[in-house]
């Protein structure tokens, strides 16, 4: 990759990033924390929903946030012709 | 022998044995496959490893105890989002460029990024943190020798000792590994299988994430009737502030722990290392969204058969756990009929009779539900399995830092190969006896310091990594004095908060779980202050920083792995100076 190339790679990666992080922050501080009580008014299957988010909804979404940047990454090392899946370790 | 008795031996019989077969099979000759594996792990099984590795003795037999037990409920959520949520910073900010990095442990990155002095730092924190949490695992594995085997606690140590010893020296990491990946299995199965039969035994639904939500009205009810908060009522032991704070804590904490870090080294590529946080996190949410579900079950069958039970007429399950000592009276001694009137009362007011111990809810909770004998032998090996995986994979760090850190890179640079792994399994036979002794003599305050590690974690490493990661003019000098700043801090507020100095509500209520937060941003902000005011670091290393942002070959760090980055940039410098070689 030349300068512009891996510029352009990082901040590609770095947009990838803020985005995600900002939805985890969200679901876990947001959604489990400080707007527990507001939504604990709503119920579904059972569950108050701010309560449901502390307990079981962000630890899912957190999964999904980790496939979605392994699927973004794959593209984009795809896009930018970067290839290691036949690289074998280099440990010294 | 009981019929529990019979089916816990054979379970631990079997599981044991397919442990020692595994290590025989993966059994290694050079250092790289002793620290890393080779790093030729593929994915999933790194990821189940990852998972058995992280998930201890606490996640398995503690957690749902914690969660429905010492909180009200909701309380416990710091703990389910801040040992997952941890993850997602492990993926986006750490795993694929330490991974890039190459190398074997966190101080071969803090000393080849920053200094020798801050590797040593690094080192002495990665020890530490280490032991304090090995010695919570082995007393875990004496605690149910004990209780399920009927077997001394210091034999059942022993035996846990034994095992480990086994396959840690004579595998390393491959052998840690490929054993971790059989006892991730045994594990999920044991703690899943309970959760289940319990779900569908009291509301018909398998699915306990779902079937959780159909008890919560009824046991919101109950508590509030027996005089404790609502189950899912929010902030009413913790303030949102400290939520916030010790959940942070918690994620941060998680994403600085040596011994889960050094697992994406053992990943065969970039992209693997990414993969592996992935499966990671999904094996570990299997258990992590059970667990308040079997705690909610447990409460509501506690509640249901405890209170107002006769004396002498309660369950055999209850009786067996106070007589070792893990349900007992308010005082911590028998249980006592204080208000005479011939039951048991247990509830949130001053009328409550009893104590129970946060880590008998998972064990006990298929007697508690009236599951079969099978069932109960393999949750015990489940929590044989949780205790022995987590406890390899610190003492692998431990050895690593000694034979690697200490002895290859300050002692002996001229050892050979053999020379090194030898040195390993000393240090690795030497650390699991000093664990075994901290096991069998647990400091009464390792559940403390076992809490208090993850705020040392998330203020001394998360920070050094991540900038020295993502801002090239992190200088040595900066980030040691943003460590010495983030830990000293955090340090002298969790020893100033303890009871004897009469500060234990501290500085705005702030609990000494969550002050690691506040330590992490004045780390922060000490490395970037000092960074700015200071040298900025050679040409070299900033390339070498750069180049560890894309995947695939790039020269310096090739170069670095190989150990001779100096020979790529001769004009640079001439040869490894004290600063470490990327500085010359």
């Amino acid at each position: 990759m030349d300068e512009t190339q891996r510029r352009d790679y990082w901040r590609r990666n770095l947009r990838l990033m803020a985005v995600l992080l900002t939805i985890w922050a969200l679901v876990s501080f947001g959604a489990g924390i400080i707007f527990v009580e507001p939504l604990n008014n709503i119920e579904i299957l059972g569950f108050p929903l701010g309560f449901w988010f502390a307990q079981q909804g962000s630890i899912i979404t957190f999964v999904v946030l980790i496939a979605v940047y392994v699927w973004r990454m794959d593209k984009l090392d795809a896009e930018f012709g970067i290839d290691e899946y036949e690289e074998e370790v280099h440990h010294s | 022998m009981t019929d529990i008795q019979v089916w816990t031996l054979v379970f631990v019989l079997l599981t044991f044995g397919a442990y020692i077969y595994i290590a025989y099979a993966s059994r290694v000759s050079t250092t790289s496959g002793f620290y890393v594996a080779g790093g030729g792990i593929p994915a999933s099984a790194n990821g189940a490893a990852i998972a058995a590795d992280w998930m201890s003795a606490a996640s398995f037999i503690s957690m749902a105890g914690i969660v429905a037990f010492s909180s009200n409920g909701y309380a416990g959520s710091v703990y389910l989002m801040g040992w997952t949520g941890g993850y997602v910073l492990l993926a986006l900010l750490l795993a694929p460029y330490l991974r890039k990095f190459g190398k074997y442990t966190i101080p071969d990155f803090v000393g080849d990024r920053y200094s020798e002095s801050a590797r040593m730092v690094a080192v002495v924190a990665a020890i530490v943190i280490s032991f304090v949490y090995v010695a919570g695992q082995m007393s875990g594995v004496g605690v149910v020798f004990q209780r399920f085997l009927g077997v001394d606690a210091v034999q059942g140590v022993m035996i846990g000792m034994a095992i480990v010893f086994f396959y840690a020296v004579l595998g390393g990491m491959k052998g840690i590994t490929w054993t971790q990946v059989a006892q991730y299995s045994v594990l999920i199965v044991a703690y899943l299988i309970p959760v289940v039969a319990i779900s569908v035994k009291l509301t018909g639904m398998p699915v306990p994430q779902i079937g959780f939500g159909e008890i919560l009205t009824q046991l919101d009810g109950l508590q509030q009737d027996l005089g404790f908060a609502a189950y899912t009522t929010a902030f009413t032991q913790e303030t949102m502030l400290n939520m916030v704070l010790i959940t942070a804590a918690l994620m941060f904490g998680t994403a600085g722990l040596p011994h889960v870090i050094v697992r994406f080294y053992t990943a065969r590529s970039v992209r693997a290392a990414r993969f592996s946080a992935l499966w990671a996190l999904f094996f570990i949410s299997l258990l992590y969204t059970s667990a308040p579900a079997i705690g909610a079950f447990s409460k509501l069958n506690f509640i249901d058969q405890i209170d107002g039970a006769a004396i002498g007429q309660t369950p055999g399950w209850f009786n067996t756990w106070a007589d070792v000592g893990l349900i007992t009276g308010t005082g911590g001694g028998a249980i006592e009929d204080l208000n005479g009137n011939g039951a048991i009362d247990y509830n949130g007011e001053a009328s409550n009779e009893i104590l129970v111990n946060n880590d008998i809810i998972v064990l006990a909770a298929p007697e508690i539900a009236g599951l079969p004998a099978p069932v109960v032998g393999l949750v015990a090996a489940g929590a044989l399995a949780a205790a022995l995986s987590t406890a390899s994979g610190l003492l692998l760090v431990i050895s690593s830092a000694v034979a690697n850190d200490v002895y290859y890179k300050k002692i002996n640079p001229q050892a050979t190969e053999a020379r090194q792994l030898l040195v390993g399994r000393i240090a690795m036979a030497g650390a699991i006896i000093i664990a075994g002794y901290l096991g069998i003599n647990p400091p009464g305050f390792v559940a403390q310091v076992v809490a208090l590690a993850f705020g040392l974690a998330c203020a001394s490493f998360f920070p050094v990594l991540v900038l020295g990661i993502f801002w090239k003019k992190t200088t040595a000098a900066g980030a040691t004095a943003g460590l010495a700043a983030g830990l000293g801090t955090t340090l002298l507020y969790m020893v100033w908060t303890i009871d004897i100095y009469g500060n234990s509500d501290g500085i705005f209520s702030i609990p000494e779980t969550g002050f690691g937060t506040i330590g992490m941003l004045i780390n922060l902000v000490v490395t970037v202050v000092v960074s700015k005011f200071t040298k900025e670091p050679s040409p070299v290393m900033q390339e070498l920083v750069e180049e560890i942002r894309y995947p695939g070959k790039t020269r310096l760090v090739a170069a670095h792995a190989e150990g001779h980055i100096e020979d790529v940039l001769p004009s640079e410098g001439s040869g490894p100076s004290a600063e470490g070689p990327a500085k010359p």
